[in-house]
Order: C-alpha cells, then sequence, then structure tokens
C-alpha cells in the first residue's frame, strides 16, 4: 500500500513536473507540490506551478531567518525563525514572484493554473 | 594538559572571543579615525590613553533573539562588551549601533535590547536598522523605539565636536535579486545636508549595510552607493561604517575610510565560504582561535594597517 502510494504521488508529480518546462529537476523524494522549502538561502523549488485554490506552505530549514515577500506586496511573511512556515492561498490563476527581503538575492515564482 | 589548564585556556579563548566580537573603537585623532580593538582598549590603557578620548564607539549586530548554537547567548556577549566600553578609562561621548539590533524585529527582542542597551554609562546613542529589524513591512516595532531622531525616516545627522554624522537607512526597498537601496528621496536628502558644509569638516557615514561592495552574491553592498560617494569625495576626512556581515573588512580610498565591524553576537563566514551568509557554527576553541587570529592581524596593530588589504572586493 505505502509503495503503491508513492508510486502514484511519483506518477502525478512526474506528470505536474511535466508541464513546468526544463528548469525543474526531478528530486530524488517524492515533494509535496504545494511546499517550498528554504534552505541554504535558496527557494526550493525555485519555481512551483499549482492549481487556482491551492495554499503554498513555505517553511524555513535554515539557521537563518528569512521571509517571504510578493513582488506586489499581495503577501508577506514576518521574518521565519528555523522550521516556521508562512502558507498563502492563491485563487487567482497567474505567475507570481517572491522574494525574501533579507536576503534579496533569493526568489521564486508560484504559477497558479 | 590537565583539566585546570584545560579550563584555563578555554576561559581565555572565550575572553578573547568576547573581545574578538566585541565591536570597534574609534578614537579622533587630528582628523584621522583610528580603529583600535576593545581588548587593547581594555587591557592596555596606557595604549588606548595615547590615542586621546574616544569619540565614539561602534557597536553592530548585537541580534537579540538570536538561540542557536553560533551562540546561545547573545545577551551574555552585548552584557561583555557594554563592560568592557564601561570599563575604558575615559567613556565616549557617544553609541552608535549600525543595526540588526534584534534578530526576528519582535517587541520582546526590542525592548529586551533596550533593557541591555540601559547599562552603557554612555547614554547617547544613534542607530540605524538593519535588515533584521525592518522584517515587517513598515518598520513599526523599530520605528517606535528609535524613530525619534530621524523621524521615522530611518535618515539623519546630528553634529558633535566638529564632526558631522550622516546615519543612513540601506535595507528597505529591496530590489528583488539586487543589493541595498538608498533611494534618490534619501540620496538627495543627503545632497542638501551635505550642501554648503566645509570640506574641512571630518564626516563619518554610517548604515547597516556595506556602502561598498564586498561581495554582491550574498548582497554585501549598496546598489546606489556610488551616487553617495561622488557626494562625500570632495570632504577631507570621511569615514564610513557599516556592519551586516559580521566581521572587519575595510579599505581606504582617497579621503575615505570603509569599515565594516564585527558582531557582538555570532561570526559569519567569510565571503563566498559555504552556502550563504548565516551564522558561522564551529567549535568554541576554533571558533576562539578564529577569531583570535582576526583580532591580531586586524586590530592589535592599527598603526600597521596600510589598508590596502581588500582581499574581499
Amino acid at each position: 500500500m505505502i509503495k503503491l502510494t508513492r508510486l502514484w504521488l511519483a506518477a502525478l508529480s512526474i506528470v505536474m513536473l511535466g508541464g513546468l518546462g526544463a528548469s525543474i529537476s526531478l528530486a530524488a523524494e517524492t515533494p509535496d507540490p504545494t511546499k517550498i522549502v528554504v534552505k541554504d538561502f535558496m527557494f526550493m523549488p525555485t519555481s512551483l506551478t499549482v492549481k487556482a485554490g491551492s495554499t503554498v506552505t513555505w517553511v524555513n530549514m535554515d539557521e537563518e531567518p528569512h521571509t517571504v515577500v510578493s513582488n506586489t506586496q499581495m503577501f508577506r511573511s514576518g521574518a521565519l525563525d528555523t522550521k516556521e512556515t508562512f502558507s498563502f492561498k492563491f485563487n487567482e490563476p497567474g505567475t507570481y514572484h517572491f522574494t525574501c527581503s533579507i536576503h534579496p538575492r533569493m526568489v521564486g515564482t508560484i504559477v497558479v493554473q | 594538559m590537565s583539566d585546570d589548564q584545560s579550563l584555563v585556556s578555554r576561559r581565555n579563548a572565550l575572553k578573547c572571543m568576547a573581545y574578538g566580537g566585541a565591536g570597534t573603537l574609534f578614537a579622533l585623532s587630528g582628523g584621522v579615525f583610528t580603529p583600535i580593538d576593545l581588548a587593547m582598549a581594555a587591557g592596555d590603557k596606557q595604549g588606548a590613553a595615547k590615542l586621546g578620548k574616544p569619540l565614539f564607539v561602534q557597536i553592530s549586530d548585537t541580534h537579540i533573539g538570536f538561540n542557536k548554537e553560533a551562540n546561545p547567548d547573545v545577551n551574555g556577549t552585548l552584557t561583555q562588551t557594554i563592560d568592557i566600553v564601561n570599563g575604558m578609562s575615559a567613556q565616549p561621548a557617544l553609541i552608535i549601533h549600525t543595526g540588526d539590533i534584534t534578530h526576528l524585529s519582535k517587541p520582546a527582542e526590542f525592548d529586551l535590547a533596550q533593557q541591555l542597551f540601559t547599562r552603557l554609562r554612555t547614554t547617547e546613542m544613534h542607530t540605524v536598522p538593519g535588515e533584521h529589524d525592518s522584517t515587517d513591512a513598515t518598520v513599526t516595532e523599530y520605528f517606535n523605539r528609535f524613530g525619534k531622531a530621524s523621524n521615522n525616516k530611518g535618515y539623519y545627522s546630528f553634529d558633535h565636536e566638529g564632526v558631522h554624522f550622516v546615519g543612513l537607512i540601506n535595507v528597505l526597498q529591496f530590489k528583488p535579486g539586487g543589493l541595498g537601496t538608498l533611494g534618490e528621496e534619501q540620496l538627495a536628502w543627503v545632497a542638501a545636508d551635505l550642501k554648503g558644509r566645509s570640506a574641512s569638516t571630518p564626516i563619518v557615514v554610517f548604515a547597516h549595510m556595506p556602502l561598498w561592495s564586498i561581495y554582491e552574491p550574498w548582497g554585501w553592498g549598496t546598489g546606489d552607493a556610488d551616487q553617495l560617494m561622488s557626494q562625500l569625495r570632495r570632504f577631507g576626512s570621511v569615514t564610513v561604517l557599516n556592519g551586516h556581515i559580521h566581521q572587519i573588512v575595510q579599505k581606504v580610498e582617497g579621503n575615505m575610510t570603509f569599515h565594516t565591524a564585527r558582531s557582538t553576537s555570532y561570526p559569519q563566514p567569510v565571503a563566498g565560504v559555504g552556502s550563504g551568509p548565516g551564522p558561522l557554527k564551529v567549535p568554541a576553541d576554533q571558533l576562539a582561535s578564529m577569531l583570535g587570529i582576526t583580532s591580531v592581524s586586524v586590530v592589535k596593530h592599527p598603526s600597521a594597517l596600510t589598508l590596502n588589504d581588500t582581499a574581499l572586493a
């Protein structure tokens, strides 16, 4: 049963990633399709595609705090300490860029279909 | 090595570490700013006395609220720093804090920081915010406590003993993917502030992020700092102070001296080493010897500083 579930998730993620183009590589583990891990001063994945109505959750796994700030001020987390999370629900299709206001070199994109 | 010896050397190492993280003292000496180590100020009072009365002490990156392995006791190291300042034979007239007072911009962190600062014998403190102090969009928590001098703008100037001090904010208006930014409004204000001042007026400019490019991939610089420098270049003595990178890096360019201060909280890696500019976590004795080396080579021989050694630029 566990194997079947994993296979199903893997198949699902391959289908989803298939629509994203070449910028995303398949991870060894099946990623949560609505989760962005912040680690080593990067948003991973850098670009995430979700369906309208999805809630995306960012989790900071660095010892350094990070923030999640929309380029259009649509959403903004406070400072996320280690293991703290921030979630935002995307209702409208579109492309949403975000950055870490503490480390603006860190950038990412949510594509809502 | 016996346990006792081990304990003693560890204590000494920790003491050195505390001094190493203690900030930098600037003494005005004939219009030239001389950085000296606080360990030197505290341990060799005659040496420090020769430099004359200190004009101000720069404290930076206290990161109150940080509690990770790199330093689980940032309150303690700040208190040690303050005790060193308080123990100086001549008290500085001013304290300048170059930002990242807190770690997460939380009200309780600001409150605790303010409480710890009351221990300082020198009561006049001037601050600029770091990006850790301004993670709320409106910078409300910082401005509620430290915004009066700048009327909640973050930039302001004042004069002390013939020196003109300019505090700037470069941690807002981040462009995604970019460096720190001063912005047109602030740059216009600086131009107006400096206009008509004699070129012989010593100028001290302080901001949190480096006002010169130290390492752009980690954002260690300010994108529009060149416009500021072009306004400062006519002055005979300009000192530009920053924090942010938790280590000393200096350079001299004409009449302008650039200096980044150490943190009182935790060290950060040398530019480009590791995945990013996070807390540098190493065993305590390694940390101490590493900071000790930095202290000796950079700070204990200020007269030997030719300041051509900007290896990181």
